[in-house]
């Protein structure tokens, strides 16, 4: 367990509100190992959008420890949280989350900026990464140019431009049609394959049979965690 | 890195040209007006200074003090309680740099067939010392021409043109009231005094001659005025007193008793109205800085809007490792290249407009270095003072709250 990517352990959150405390994780637990693809699910409400800002370094837990790559998250400085969010972690959000007036190169390139890689070495890993995700003809269109599919294989593009070692993915299908959702999909396990640890948010059970493992959240607790099914495997 | 976020502020400009442009003009307007005031306010310093220096430095005026005769005030100097030998003794007190006595009046003057009614001033040749006037051609008269009272005149330029006009005047002889006069010298040109005459329509003779052959007088040996220039402006407070006590004590006039001439300080007039203009275009450069204020304004207003309507965008770059220095920059830099291209613009307009007025009104204007770097700074200043808090507010901004905003 020495090359556990996450580990959390009894980790709570919760939210002042004007009616009191109001908590939204009740002490989770959960180790996801490097290499591992987990699909996290559950109702809305179930608190597994809470439970991912918490471990894409956006939010910081109220009680309990979170390390990531070994590093206790709860005790670093925002500065050092963005650092996090800018080498380790790559987001790849449901509505793309793309900046619309700028060329598809460039946004692939914008993490970059904020570690000081140079102008023409961005532009070149850039340019990789779109060809890696199969867009290297569309390196200077503009996002509002291209259909939905690709520009979710944009964002995955720039999620992967700074070598990260995670990617956290919140409900990257949840804007596609089922066929380009398929293809992202495909596209997150040939990642996968290639090591890097993914965990996705999805309540769509066909999506989540792409990954390996399935964290089901109910209230803020983890109530089901095993490995995913076969398809066509006796139950 | 800082470079990028300059780069990443100037995309940002550039996807709103319309408003970038119109945040710009309050800064335009405001450095431009600044500009332009500021050269107006020099230019009329200037003007200020060039009459006070045409007029000569450190200046006294001692002119005679009034008569009654039955019951008729004659005015100041026109006692003629003042002596030549007043002049002299005063050109002996320490501090003292010249003396000169004038006798002055105004008398036809003819040449040839022209003829033009000028200014003649009867003086000795430190008149010319004292008013830092110069001859351009031939010779300032000698005090030996003084003691015999010849027949020579200086002649300024505007009478030369008019009696000569394209013709050497040099070595000419022209008549005053009939009587002869021999050019000797050409005065170089003064142009308008403080008062807005033309110091140049004039004519400079002997004291004696002035005295004896052209207005005579009723008192020989007393002048109406006496020009009195100190070495130093320091010296002018101490010279004023013992002047004062030397003329009191040769004019024996007993303690609580008037003086029986007047004693004025030109130069200390001429400071007032140099530090008047001075704080006149202090005062426009003042009002004009209001505009550059309310162009900063403007500047943080439409940050602000930026920043609200930018917010996802803020939140979609604190997600891939954006820290707050980096958005906090973004946004600076912003407000700082608007302010700065704004100002920019702006000295250009300003110059331009300053070099029109002088065309269209020919009041001197003056443009200097110093005036555009006061705008300048002040441009970039109100830049980082109004463009930081509209960044701070970005960069605070929860990356949560941020991504969720539609």
């Amino acid at each position: 367990m020495v090359d556990a990517v996450i580990r959390i352990e009894h980790l709570y959150k919760s939210y002042a509100t004007s009616a009191g405390e109001f908590p939204v994780l009740k002490d989770v637990n959960l180790t996801i190992a490097s290499g591992d693809f987990v699909a996290i699910m559950g109702p809305s409400g179930s608190g597994k959008s809470t439970f991912m800002n918490i471990l894409g370094c956006l939010d910081k837990p109220s009680g309990g420890t979170y390390r990531l790559d070994g590093r206790n998250v709860g005790e670093l400085a925002r500065d050092e949280l963005a650092k996090l969010r800018n080498r380790t972690i790559g987001f790849v959000f449901q509505g793309f989350n793309l900046l619309p007036r700028m060329s598809l190169q460039d946004n692939v390139a914008l993490p970059l900026i904020y570690c000081g890689i140079e102008r023409e070495t961005r532009r070149e890993r850039a340019r990789e990464l779109l060809a890696r995700v199969g867009l290297e003809r569309y390196v200077d269109a503009m996002p509002n140019k291209i259909s939905g599919g690709q520009q979710q294989r944009v964002a995955i593009a720039r999620a992967l431009v700074n070598h990260p070692s995670l990617i956290l993915a919140d409900e990257p299908t949840g804007n596609l049609d089922s066929h380009t959702g398929e293809e992202i999909m495909a596209l997150f396990e040939s990642l996968n394959r290639e090591g890097i640890t993914i965990v996705l948010v999805t309540h769509e059970a066909d999506i989540a049979q792409h990954a390996q493992r399935q964290v089901h959240f109910l209230d803020g607790r983890i109530v089901r965690d095993h490995p995913t099914l076969q398809v066509g495997a006796c139950v | 890195m800082t470079l990028a976020m300059l780069g990443e502020a100037w995309r940002a400009m550039g996807a709103n040209r319309l408003r970038t442009f119109l945040t710009m003009l309050g800064m335009v307007i405001g450095v431009g007006a600044v500009v332009l005031m500021m050269s107006i306010g020099q230019g009329a310093q200037h003007a200020i200074k060039q009459s006070i220096s045409a007029m000569g430095s450190n200046l006294f005026i001692l002119l005679s003090g009034s008569t009654s005769s039955g019951g008729a005030r004659s005015g100041s100097g026109g006692g003629y309680t003042l002596k030549v030998e007043d002049a002299e003794a005063i050109a002996g007190l320490s501090g003292v740099q010249a003396v000169a006595p004038i006798h002055s009046g105004s008398a036809q003057v003819v040449y040839g067939p022209n003829n033009w009614s000028t200014a003649i001033i009867g003086t000795t040749p430190s008149y010319l010392d004292a008013r830092s006037w110069t001859v351009i051609a031939g010779n300032a008269f000698t005090d030996s021409d003084v003691r015999s009272a010849t027949r020579v005149a200086l002649i300024g330029q505007t009478s030369a043109d008019n009696l000569f006009g394209d013709e050497n005047p040099l070595g000419k002889t022209l008549r005053i009231r009939q009587s002869p006069f021999v050019i000797v010298g050409i005065l170089a040109s003064k142009g308008q005094g403080m008062d807005g005459r033309d110091q140049d329509d004039t004519l400079i003779i002997p004291l004696t001659t002035a005295q004896r052959q052209v207005f005579g007088s009723q008192f020989p040996g007393s002048v109406r005025m006496v020009m009195v220039q100190t070495t130093t402006q320091e010296v002018m407070p101490a010279v004023e007193k013992s002047m004062t006590g030397l003329l009191r004590q040769r004019h024996r006039i007993r303690e609580g008793f008037d003086n029986d001439f007047y004693l004025r300080n030109l130069t200390a007039v001429a400071d007032s109205a140099a530090e008047s203009t001075r704080i006149m275009s202090m005062l426009l450069g003042a009002i004009a800085s209001v505009s550059l204020l309310v162009g900063g304004i403007g500047i943080m207003n439409i940050m602000l809007v930026s920043v609200t309507e930018r917010t996802r965008e803020i939140g979609i770059r604190m997600a891939i490792g954006a820290r707050e220095r980096d958005i906090l920059l973004q946004f600076l830099f912003e407000a700082i290249i608007i302010s700065v291209i704004g100002c920019l613009i702006g000295l250009g307009l300003g110059v331009v407009a300053a070099l029109l007025v002088e065309s269209l009104t020919g009041t001197i204007v003056i443009i200097s270095a110093g005036t555009g770097a006061v705008a300048f700074g002040v441009a970039a200043f109100v830049g980082i003072f109004f463009g930081f808090y509209p960044a701070r507010k970005a960069a605070r901004l929860d990356p949560i709250e941020a991504l969720r905003y539609q």
